[in-house]
């Protein structure tokens, strides 16, 4: 069979789900010509798993996708069904955005998008092959045999690389929903040089909202008012649809560990590592079996259709057991699964092959991003092909790369986490993950990484003009706290004494006042008369400024500290078995990761003070050979 | 806000002179907490590279006469403002300088952080490296036989129950935070703030017993006073098994404090015998007097002498109050063979009911020689030691930079206490948690972040 030459693009982006929209996105609109493949035009931007954006951490790494100039928040902000802050009184650290989003109708809502955009190509096509020409760049043979021609590559396969889906007994190559897989690209990749491995997951079924009995379930509602994503989504969004809650029970138990010998996972048939996170049904139950129950929530996939998500029900036993062991459940007696669940197994990469910015270190030009680097989830997925997408455009532009460190967002954290440390299951993100997670809220994303968008060319001046505006209100703001004093009044005893903390007798900064726990600004309006009328996220910005001073700066110091090892370079020739003095462990790790500096070497694990110490003295060394 | 560092840079061995170095912004302001100057010039007026006499004091106590150096930054070892305190290398006195250092806002420095600062500034050459290279090695290699020992030993236990702890305690807060959704227990305050105060003890107690572990391998500073000839020579020569002292019956024999180590099972006493104080013109003889006072400032236990064969005397009590409050005092009745002539004992008791008597005694010192070694021993364990651990298993090799971290932890573990208390909301408290884990783990070597995660999924059903 002979091919064809079918075009030639600045950016060729592999897979056009969460990572592969972004990364498109993002090269197009720094300038690059660029083209999105995809297996199916109908399964652009598809969410195969929870019909919802955000969550814990999640719900920062959206807010940070969209600081930088990114779609995920836009795009979940237009198709939202119910919005919810989630951890409310925990404190803003752990404050995080979810949104139930409408599934069909965000897929073609992105899929529109990408055709919109300029310099962008959207493109149903398998990519079979895949070689590096002499010249460096890179040659794509598509399953209808064109060639296309690439000065940089992004691979955003998800799980349809490699896939393939278990159901019980049942096993069978495919992508998810039924679309079929990417079948020839891993053998190409394994060919070229890059190590693959297989990681799993699940997800649960989906029933017919008519078939379940909702009468006995705990209803959960949507946030009044809500919070979108997008620091472009300017008006509050609609509650369109509520969620309800139920429990599994000891027949459901029952039922389970009775088959438990049919699940693919437990029978041995699967090789893939999946996450412990997100467990099946069959882990939570046979890993915690003192739990005599489990949780699920049952959300809406959308508007225009019956569908109806059970989360925390993810399983890959047999469609009969499915069924028996749905019935268990209260309210799904008479459950109509529409779609079974399943578990796919999939190829990925160890992304301690990649660079910070996703390049792999030993192919220039090919990137990597979401599943295909062993992360999970829609919004890790995003994050990822947002910074390989810019700096796949920067690469060809010849311009410096971008790398967001630990400090500056989750979405530093993310990639730091995943090249330094690898992944031994599919990674997800965690706000536990954050050793700054004061310093980032999802709150302050804009401030952290809107001027840096801006900077990209990827935020506009519209909204950088909106940004620097609200950065002025927020200082101003602050301002007037400090130097406002409150004199002694019966009101103001009235409300210390009814917030039960302490009385005063003289006047009080205004800004002391805040910062005590037991007060905010809603407590203190009727004492604090010459209060502006600024919207409510101005005020948030300086009451948390305000409370958590000490523990901000206290962070700020020690991200100082960490900035200051990050820019002490490692050279990436260092044969790690040659420095006297580290420890075996350490060589070999150092060696596996070749970390790019002395910050990111002692975060991998394995690596002692006493290694650091070592390697800086022999930088040092190095350092005096080269200056002879 | 970057860090001001300290540590004794000549090594810990009996000395001339030891230096105690101080480096980072703030290196002179802390050096001008502990230094007074004997010209009064202060440490922040004297230009980079000069040098000043004076004295180190702590808690107002003199700890010792010192020669501090100043130099400014970038002219320095580490490019950084640095002050360095030469001082007279006994390992005691070395020790309490740096702890006065430490406890005005100096943090301790790790192994090799001079160098590595020095290395951050860029301060650093191809000869100075390759010295520098020397020493640490040399160092980082002794860093790992007391690592390898910490983590095999009762310390690492110690540390690791705590750690084991905060870890939980740590995880199940993620959990909740992370996994809003799924039914995981709430987190009881009471129980998270009984499991915080019972960390923070277990860690005064370790910190306590760094310090027994001090006192065993430093020494007790013990001053035997008393007025002339009571008998504080014979007890001298009691604990020290042999006649270092001469005892006459002539008053005012020992002219000099008598200082010497010994061993009294399992302690080890910096035994101090003094001139017996009382005014005088004899200018040799109020040298001594001058110099016991001094000694008495330092004391860590004094044993007081009084003689009961003669009627009560003003110097017993002129003596008597000099004893600082705080320090312990072993009150000896000697010659109680000969006969009971004064009850001043009970008057002194009466008189100063601030100091602080742990024991009081009526013998005959010439006569029962062994029992009062005996006694000492037991009231030193008692005192010093408690009852809570046994001497002999419990004490830890003393290590500055452990006992730092140990203390660290500590700091961090009641500003949770503190912030729980106050209503702060748990986000914080948990970083907080998770900093003084990261304090331990840097006694262990292991990586905090991947734990605290890995434990989440262990104790918690989470996930989708």
């Amino acid at each position: 069979m002979s091919t064809y030459f079918a075009g030639e693009y600045d950016v060729a982006v592999i897979g056009a789900g969460h990572a592969g929209i972004e990364a498109a996105l993002a090269s197009a609109r720094l300038g690059c010509h660029t083209a999105v493949f995809t297996i199916n035009m109908d399964a652009v931007g598809n969410c195969p798993c929870n019909p919802s954006i955000g969550g814990t951490a999640k719900g920062h790494l959206v807010r940070e996708i969209d600081a930088l100039g990114g779609e995920m928040g836009k795009a979940a902000d237009a198709c939202t069904l119910q919005s919810r802050m989630l951890n409310r009184g925990k404190g803003p650290a752990v404050h995080s955005l979810r949104a139930q989003i409408d599934r069909r109708k965000y897929s073609s809502l992105m899929k529109h998008t990408l055709e919109l955009q300029n310099y962008l190509d959207l493109r149903q096509a398998e990519i079979t092959d895949f070689e590096q020409d002499k010249d460096g760049t890179w040659l794509l043979t598509t399953r209808m045999l064109g060639v296309f021609r690439a000065k940089a590559v992004i691979i955003a396969t998800g799980t349809y690389l490699g896939g393939r889906i278990y159901v019980g007994e049942v096993s069978y190559e495919s992508g998810p929903d039924g679309i079929f897989p990417a079948a020839f690209l891993g053998e190409s990749l394994r060919k070229l040089g890059v190590k693959t491995r297989r990681f799993k997951t699940g997800t649960p079924a989906r029933v017919k909202r008519s078939s379940i009995d909702f009468t006995e379930l705990e209803v959960q509602e949507g946030d009044e008012p809500t919070v979108p994503f997008s620091y472009d989504t300017l008006s509050p969004l609609e509650n369109k649809v509520v969620c309800h809650v139920s429990w599994t029970n000891e027949n459901t138990k029952k039922i389970i560990l009775d088959n438990i010998h049919r699940s693919p996972l437990y029978g041995g048939k699967i090789e893939g590592v999946g996450p412990r996170y997100c467990p099946s049904l069959e882990d939570k139950i046979v890993r915690f079996a003192d739990k005599s129950r489990h949780q699920l929530f049952i959300e809406p996939c959308g508007e225009d259709t019956e569908e109806m998500y059970l989360q925390g029900m993810s399983s890959s036993l047999p469609e009969e057991v499915q069924l028996d062991f749905y019935h268990t459940i209260k309210g799904l007696e008479h459950a109509l699964i529409m779609r079974p669940a399943y578990a796919i197994e999939y190829d990925c990469i160890d992304p301690t092959d990649m660079l910070a910015t996703l390049e792999f270190k030993k192919f220039p030009g090919l990137y990597g991003a979401g599943q295909f680097n062993g992360s999970s989830g829609y919004e890790e997925a995003a994050a990822q092909g947002l910074i390989a997408g810019i700096n796949a455009a920067l690469m060809v532009q010849g311009k410096e790369p971008l790398v967001l460190d630990r400090a500056s967002s989750y979405i530093g954290t993310l990639i730091d986490d995943l090249v330094t440390k690898g992944a031994n299951e599919p990674y997800r993100m965690m706000t536990s993950r954050s050793e700054y997670r004061l310093i980032l809220r999802q709150d302050n994303a804009d401030e952290r990484l809107t001027p840096i968008g801006y900077r990209l060319g990827l935020i506009g001046e519209e909204r950088y003009q909106r940004f620097l505006h609200k950065q002025e209100l927020i200082k101003e703001e602050l301002k007037r706290v400090k130097m406002t004093v409150i004199a002694p009044s019966d009101e103001l005893s009235n409300i210390l004494v009814s917030r039960e903390t302490s009385d005063v007798t003289t006047g009080i900064r205004l800004i002391d006042l805040l910062k005590r726990p037991e007060l905010n600004y809603e407590v203190l309006t009727p004492i604090d008369r010459n209060r502006p009328e600024l919207p409510f996220v101005i005020f948030e910005q300086v009451e948390i400024a305000v409370k958590y001073d000490g523990y901000i700066k206290k962070q700020l110091a020690a991200v100082e500290n960490m900035r200051k090892l990050e820019t002490k370079l490692l050279p990436d020739d260092i044969d790690y078995h040659a420095v006297t003095g580290l420890r075996l462990e350490a060589q070999e790790k150092l060696n596996a990761i070749k970390p790019l500096n002395i910050g990111q070497a002692s975060r991998i694990s394995g690596v002692s003070p006493a290694d650091i110490n070592v390697l800086m003295i022999y930088l040092m060394k190095q350092r005096g050979r080269t200056n002879e | 806000m970057k860090s001001t560092i300290a540590a004794i840079s000549t090594g810990l061995t009996e000395a001339g002179i030891s230096v105690i170095r101080i480096s980072g912004p703030e290196s002179i302001d802390i050096a001008q907490k502990v230094f007074v100057s004997l010209s009064g010039k202060k440490l922040s007026e004297m230009n980079g590279y000069t040098c000043a006499l004076g004295k180190v004091l702590f808690q107002n106590k003199e700890i010792d006469e010192c020669i501090a150096t100043v130099f400014r930054a970038p002219r320095s070892y580490t490019g950084e403002d640095v002050v360095e305190l030469s001082c007279h290398g006994g390992i005691a006195v070395t020790r309490d300088i740096l702890r006065a250092v430490l406890n005005s806002g100096a943090v301790s420095a790790e192994p090799g952080e001079f160098t590595k600062r020095a290395f951050l500034n860029g301060k650093m050459d191809l000869i100075e490296a390759e010295s520098v290279m020397n020493l640490i090695s040399a160092k980082s290699s002794g860093e790992a036989q007391a690592a390898l020992a910490v983590k095999e030993g009762y310390i690492s236990k110690q540390v690791n129950e705590i750690k084991t702890g905060l870890l939980n305690l740590a995880a199940h807060l993620n959990a909740w935070a992370d996994y809003p959704e799924e039914d995981i227990p709430d987190i009881e305050p009471k129980h998270l703030k009984n499991s915080l105060i019972n960390a923070s003890y277990h860690l005064s107690m370790l910190l306590k017993k760094y310090d027994a572990g001090k006192l065993f391998y430093n020494g007790i500073n013990t001053v035997i006073v008393g007025r002339p000839n009571v008998g504080k020579s014979t007890l001298m020569n009691i604990l020290s098994g042999y006649d270092r002292s001469i005892v006459t019956e002539v008053s005012g024999t020992t002219r000099d404090t008598v200082e010497e180590q010994i061993q009294l099972g399992d302690f080890r006493l910096n035994l101090i015998d003094t001139a017996g104080i009382h005014d005088t013109d004899d200018l040799v003889e109020k040298i001594g007097v001058e110099r016991a006072q001094k000694k008495l400032q330092t004391a860590q236990f004094v044993i007081f002498i009084a003689d009961l064969s003669v009627p009560s005397r003003t110097d017993d009590e002129r003596i008597y109050e000099m004893i600082p409050s705080d320090v312990p005092i072993f009150f000896i009745n000697n010659k109680s063979d000969i006969c009971i002539a004064n009850n001043n004992c009970d008057e002194l008791k009466k008189k100063y009911p601030d100091k602080n008597i742990i024991a009081t005694v009526y013998t005959s010192l010439k006569n029962e020689s062994n029992m009062i070694k005996d006694r000492i021993e037991y009231l030193l364990g008692r005192y010093f030691i408690g009852n809570d651990f046994s001497y002999a298993s419990d004490v830890i090799s003393y290590n500055e930079r452990q006992r730092n971290l140990i203390e660290k932890t500590k700091a961090v573990v009641d500003e949770a206490i503190k912030a729980l208390n106050l209503g702060e909301t748990l986000d914080a408290v948990t970083v907080l948690i998770e900093e003084a884990i990261r304090y331990l783990a840097e006694l262990t070597g292991e990586n905090v972040t991947d734990e605290v995660v890995d434990r989440v999924f262990h104790n918690f059903c989470v996930g989708k």
